[in-house]
């Protein structure tokens, strides 16, 4: 009992720690916003009136999930790769010889992460609002928080499972052109998933990604193409695997 | 009682043999110096005794656990401060200090209060509530110091803890150490590359030379085998080489200097 509470404590210094550099860095905030803002102009106002006349629907109520998630997982990455400048800045060493079990100290760090980006995630909502979404629902709207939240510890674990195996930064445009990129365009946040050709279709389903997006847009427009309840099992799913392997590599560092 | 213990210690980087097959032991309440020029092994033996590395072969004990098989243990028994920086400058030094108290189970009160004096001891009281961004290398150096001894640990690395550091501050800091080791019986375990800093401070010295160790006993112990009057007279018979003149290696040159122009 008296170890669960230490490792409590720990968690949330380490929770803390990544709030507090989070809120100190005014750059990296609204370096942050740009992307989802120019994401929703160009993109909503830019496709509206295609998509409007190909289907009848509004392409902002179609997007603004997918823009939701886009901000989320881009902090999340950023946030859990930041492993690399602490290795590189020596303060991971003070972690890493730390009496706590790694795996708290993995936890802890994907907590703090995860949180920022769900913040991150809620800022855009309310961007998107602006530009003229509209949640069916304004009751049952903050239940996207959940999806967010799910999306979030995914991508923020994932950065950290990499970083743990990174030395430099030199790699890092890479995992953003080939791993993020394709996992964010094949995911259903900017175009629906019906009718697309059977082998796109295929890497959709195995991208966890889709299943935020769709759980998101579920709850905020009431359209989804797996169903909340899938949507939710899967990522629950994926989350835990690369919980797993993330502290698995973070465990194996050395410094 | 030993309570460090290196046998057979090997530690090979791809084609370099770091730390070559060592043996020697520290006893309980001592004040150890590894004493060796740059790149002799110092850091990486140090990494290796802290779980940071693993050895690629020969056994070591921390207090009675193996770093290996037993890192939990063995991280409960230790503090270090690290040759190269390690402090988060996005926190403040008052912040990067109670993050270590946390990380190490301190109770509230102890830690507020111990933060306060060790602060003071480094000087940095002022500066408390500073983003450690904003500090020289010297002052970093000093904040690294006073996170290090925070938890009171069993045993304490201190890799090159005086480099560039003023004599002033050099001083608060060795009687700190020394009334700790007086007093609760924390042992200490530093590496140098200065003689005087090893000949005046330790009980016992080791030197290591190319990732060998040349000779270890007590500093009277040394000069007396080499009936010299001095350390580095000593270290010159030992190794037929005299120590400043040793050339570092480039990066440790570059990572020192680094440290000097910093402050
Ligand atoms: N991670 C590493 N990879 C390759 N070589 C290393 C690494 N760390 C240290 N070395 C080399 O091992 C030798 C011993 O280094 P080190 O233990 O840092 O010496 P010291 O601390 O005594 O100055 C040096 O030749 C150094 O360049
Ligand atoms: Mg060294």
């Amino acid at each position: 009992m008296e170890k669960i509470k230490k490792y409590l404590r720990v968690m949330y210094i380490l929770w803390l720690r990544q709030i507090k550099k989070y809120s100190r860095s005014r750059a990296r905030m609204i370096g942050s916003l740009a992307q989802p803002i120019l994401f929703l102009v160009a993109l909503g106002f830019g496709f509206g009136p295609i998509y409007q006349k190909a289907s009848g629907e509004n392409y902002i109520q179609f997007i603004a999930p997918g823009i939701i998630s886009m901000s989320i997982i881009f902090t999340a990455m950023f946030t859990g790769i930041e492993v690399i400048y602490d290795k590189q800045f020596g303060f991971l060493k003070e972690t890493l010889v730390a009496p706590v079990p790694r795996w708290v100290i993995m936890v802890g760090r994907t907590l703090g992460g995860a949180t920022v980006s769900t913040l991150q995630g809620v800022v855009v909502f309310f961007i998107s609002l602006i530009v003229g979404f509209r949640p069916e629902n304004f009751i049952t709207a903050p239940l996207a928080i959940v999806f967010m939240i799910m999306i979030a510890l995914l991508f923020t674990a994932f950065g950290t499972a990499i970083a743990s195996r990174m030395e430099d930064m030199q790699a890092f445009p890479l995992i953003i052109n080939f791993l993020i990129m394709p996992l964010f365009f094949l995911s259903g946040a900017l175009f629906p998933l019906d009718n697309l050709p059977h082998s796109i279709q295929v890497i959709t389903f195995i991208n966890p990604l889709s299943y935020g997006v769709d759980g998101i847009r579920g709850i905020l427009t009431h359209v989804t193409h797996f169903g909340l309840g899938t949507d939710l099992l899967v990522l629950c799913i994926f989350v835990s695997i690369i919980l797993l392997v993330g502290t698995h590599l973070f465990t194996k560092i050395e410094a | 009682m030993k309570i460090i213990e290196a046998r057979g210690l090997v530690k090979k980087f791809d084609d370099i043999t770091a730390v070559d097959h060592i043996s020697f032991h520290v006893n309980k309440g001592e004040i150890f110096a590894f004493l060796g020029p740059n790149g002799a092994g110092k850091t990486t033996t140090i990494k290796m005794f802290t779980t940071l590395l693993q050895p690629t072969d020969g056994t070591i004990r921390i207090n009675g656990f193996d770093p290996t098989t037993q890192p939990h243990d063995v991280r409960r028994s230790f503090g270090i401060i690290f040759q190269d920086p390690s402090t988060d400058d996005d926190l403040t030094a008052y912040e990067n200090l109670e993050f270590h108290g946390v990380l190490y189970d301190i109770p509230k009160d102890t830690r507020r209060e111990r933060i306060n004096e060790l602060l003071k001891i480094v000087e940095l009281e002022s500066r408390r509530n500073d983003l450690v961004k904003e500090f020289s290398g010297g002052m970093k150096r000093r904040l690294e110091i006073a996170r290090g001894l925070l938890h009171h640990p069993t045993i304490i690395f201190l890799d090159e803890p005086t480099l560039g550091l003023d004599p002033q501050t050099r001083n608060h800091l060795w009687d700190y150490i020394k009334s700790m080791n007086q007093k609760e019986g924390v042992t200490v375990f530093f590496s140098t590359h200065y003689m005087e800093e090893a000949d005046r401070m330790a009980d016992r010295i080791a030197i290591i030379d190319h990732g060998t160790i040349v000779a270890d006993g007590t500093p009277k112990e040394l000069k007396d085998q080499t009936s010299s009057h001095s350390l580095e007279e000593a270290f010159l018979a030992l190794t037929g080489k005299d120590m400043r003149e040793e050339s570092a290696t480039g990066i440790d040159h570059l990572r020192n200097m680094r440290r000097v122009w910093k402050k």
